[in-house]
């Protein structure tokens, strides 16, 4: 009976501090996972389509300002299941050579006169930002008269980049609760004013490729990190099984 | 091969006699618990990290202009450089894990108790070196969390007396962190600290053999030898404990597996999101916290309202882990047979230890803006609830010596050989 007590107190220390040990690993993970209260982005970056059309979005409205200097052509064309041709044909509009990374061909002098800034390099943004806040950025653009560029954007307030998906998404505008009680107007919703080439069912659509396509050229090891990954784990919980198996066998003479 | 093997026990007779010593006639007692797998687990993350480390260090630059670029390079051009580099990023989360809970092990059975004092003071030693290797391979990436966080903590030296603002620019070698500090802090990470952490680690295990193992009963397996001059309640560490670590380690890889080929960042735990942004000394990082493992110290000064006494107390809360096998004055050695008061306080230091990483990984906030609502005055609460945790994380070890040295413990009988095994 006491050995019992003993045992059990030792049991439920153990279990409480394993607990807490999980806890506190899991907990900054869910955290993550709701990437700081903005909707999900809702992609998947093993949708080979998806990427190819998100490639295609962002060699025709980005790479003007922004680069990918970390990811080649020829990088893109593996992982996007793309031949040489088809990637040199319609997704280089820099001629750049196709082992060469993706670089925009705008020149830094003048990106810093026209925007105040150099566009940042994106190869990394979805590692930085998240998902998240790239797909609901790319939503979230509206008219605001009073800024340089006549953008602005909830996500991003007063950011320096015009909408480059305008004509895709069309023309949000602010829609504000009225000021009240000497508290300044605050914002209420954006409202399409001019709908664009796309239904906002096919914008979402869009943004949801794109955010991918960011999300695989911020992390291009992932594609053959999950492939392979359920293959390693199975080896090593053979590996595990054998081991057991055989310290079992030595063990038997331990009394 | 008999032949070979006589040449080489002729010019080396010492070798197969010390192979003896540590391995096949090193008697562990045989009721090693699970709590006994992370010695050989930290053992296995060092070598680890070594043979990842050789290969990352090939193709990484340590310069401020080439170091981010490089470890992108190594990411995304080298063969298999993005298995390499996880594995070593998953390592070093993986070492400080395995680590505490060894550390914790000898806590729960009182394995720094005499005779084992040097085994506890070169395992504390290896743990502040872990410390300084961890902290300078974490700045060689160069993102902007490796620049502030460098920036942050070299800048903590400026609270020792007199000398402190001139101690900053020395360790730094420049007024910020810059190419002088990325140089210093590579030899240092690649060559000097693991030079060190391999003879402690030699020494700590030498340390052990000399005394023999601690075990969950804390008996002294020694002293019931049979005809034979060998421990009734001990077995050969090899194989009997090489194989049942091999089943620890088959485990734990598992584990590790998961991560690296799944989740590498840990939700921003393991890796952080603005270390994908390179150092940049015009933009500071929204939060500038340690990796996680350092978040319990970290946390200790950030609740001190001072930032010397803040310095002080952080240096105070790991002197004090060096200090444990004197402030404890207890004779029983395993937690299942000391006095009730041990138990609550261990279980409260444990969990305070965590609430702490908490803290000072930024958790907090989340929790109390979901506990009170979202007009709770967070830092209100967090100071006072962080300060009632490095009360009791000190509390703890006044205690230790109170309860042991007035003599309030009361003890159950120990019994004279080991009462369980695996």
């Amino acid at each position: 009976m006491h050995k019992f007590i003993q045992r059990t107190t030792m049991r439920t220390l153990t279990a409480m501090l394993l607990v807490l040990v999980v806890a506190l690993l899991a907990s900054p993970t869910a955290l993550a996972e709701e990437g700081g209260g903005y909707p999900e982005a809702n992609i998947n970056v093993h949708d080979q389509a998806s990427l190819q059309r998100g490639a295609r979005l962002f060699m025709n409205y980005c790479v003007g300002c922004h680069s990918l200097k970390y990811m080649r052509y020829s990088q893109m064309a593996e992982g996007l299941g793309l031949t040489e041709k088809q990637v040199m044909d319609n997704l280089n509009f820099t001629g750049a050579k196709f082992g060469e990374p993706i670089v925009s061909a705008m020149p830094e002098a003048d990106a810093e006169k026209w925007f105040g800034k150099v566009p940042p390099d994106l190869s990394l943004e979805v590692g930085a930002k998240g998902a998240d806040w790239v797909s609901a950025y790319l939503k979230a653009f509206y008219l605001d008269p009073a800024t340089n560029s006549g953008w602005n954007n909830t996500v991003f307030p007063n950011v320096a980049m015009p909408f480059p998906l305008w004509q895709l998404q069309g023309e949000q505008v602010a829609v504000m609760n009225p000021a009240e009680g000497g508290n300044p107007a605050t914002l209420k919703e954006l409202k399409l004013a001019h709908p664009g080439s796309l239904t906002p069912e096919q914008y979402d659509q869009a943004v949801r490729d794109l955010t991918a396509f960011l999300a695989w050229v911020s992390t291009p090891d992932e594609l053959a990190r999950s492939h392979m990954g359920a293959w390693v784990v199975l080896y090593l919980v053979l590996f595990t099984l054998f081991a057991l198996v055989l310290k079992k066998e030595y063990w038997k003479d331990v009394h | 091969m008999r032949a070979l093997m006589q040449w080489f026990e002729e010019r080396a007779p010492g070798a197969g006699a010390a192979y003896k010593k540590h391995m096949t006639e090193y008697y562990a007692p045989k009721n090693f618990n699970v709590m006994y797998y992370f010695g050989s687990l930290a053992l296995l993350v060092l070598v680890n990290q070594i043979v990842t480390g050789i290969f990352l260090t090939m193709f990484y630059t340590p310069t401020a202009a080439g170091a981010f670029d490089s470890v992108q390079y190594i990411m995304r051009d080298v063969h298999w450089g993005w298995l390499v580099r996880y594995m070593h990023v998953t390592g070093a989360s993986m070492f400080f894990i395995v680590v505490y809970l060894h550390m914790f092990r000898g806590l729960m059975y009182g394995s720094y108790k005499k005779p084992r004092e040097l085994v506890w003071l070169l395992g504390m030693f290896i743990f502040l070196a872990l410390m300084a290797e961890a902290f300078m391979g974490y700045v060689l990436p160069w993102g902007n969390m490796s620049f502030w966080g460098a920036k942050v903590i070299i800048t903590l030296f400026s609270a020792v007396p007199v000398i402190g603002g001139q101690l900053v620019d020395w360790i730094m070698g420049s007024f910020v962190p810059s190419d002088p500090t990325l140089n210093r802090f590579f030899a240092l990470h690649v060559v000097a600290l693991p030079l060190v952490l391999l003879l402690l680690v030699v020494l700590h295990i030498g340390a052990l053999h000399e005394v023999g193992s601690n075990n969950p009963d804390g008996v002294e397996i020694k002293k019931h030898k049979g005809p034979n001059g060998h421990p009734l309640d001990g077995i050969p560490f090899h194989p009997y404990y090489t194989l049942k670590d091999l089943v620890g380690v088959g485990v734990f890889l598992v584990i590790c597996a998961i991560i690296i080929f799944f989740e590498p960042t840990v939700g921003g735990f393991f890796l952080e999101h603005d270390n994908s942004i390179p150092a940049n000394d015009l933009v500071t990082p929204a939060t500038i916290k340690p990796v996680w493992y350092f978040s319990p110290f970290y946390a200790i000064l950030r609740m001190i309202p001072s930032k010397g006494f803040g310095v002080l107390a952080m240096a105070l809360s790991i002197i004090a882990l060096f200090l444990v096998p004197w402030l404890d004055r207890g004779k029983v050695k395993s937690i299942r047979y000391r006095g009730v008061g041990y138990k609550v306080a261990l279980t409260v230091f444990a969990i305070v230890f965590v609430l702490l990483a908490a803290i000072g990984a930024d958790l907090t906030p989340g929790w109390i803006v979901s506990i009170f609502g979202p007009n709770a005055d967070i830092t209100t609460i967090e100071n006072l609830f962080g300060r009632i945790l490095v009360v009791l994380y000190f509390a703890f070890f006044v205690f230790l010596w109170a309860y042991t040295f007035f003599g309030w413990e009361k003890t159950k009988p120990v019994p004279e050989r080991v009462t369980t095994h695996a």
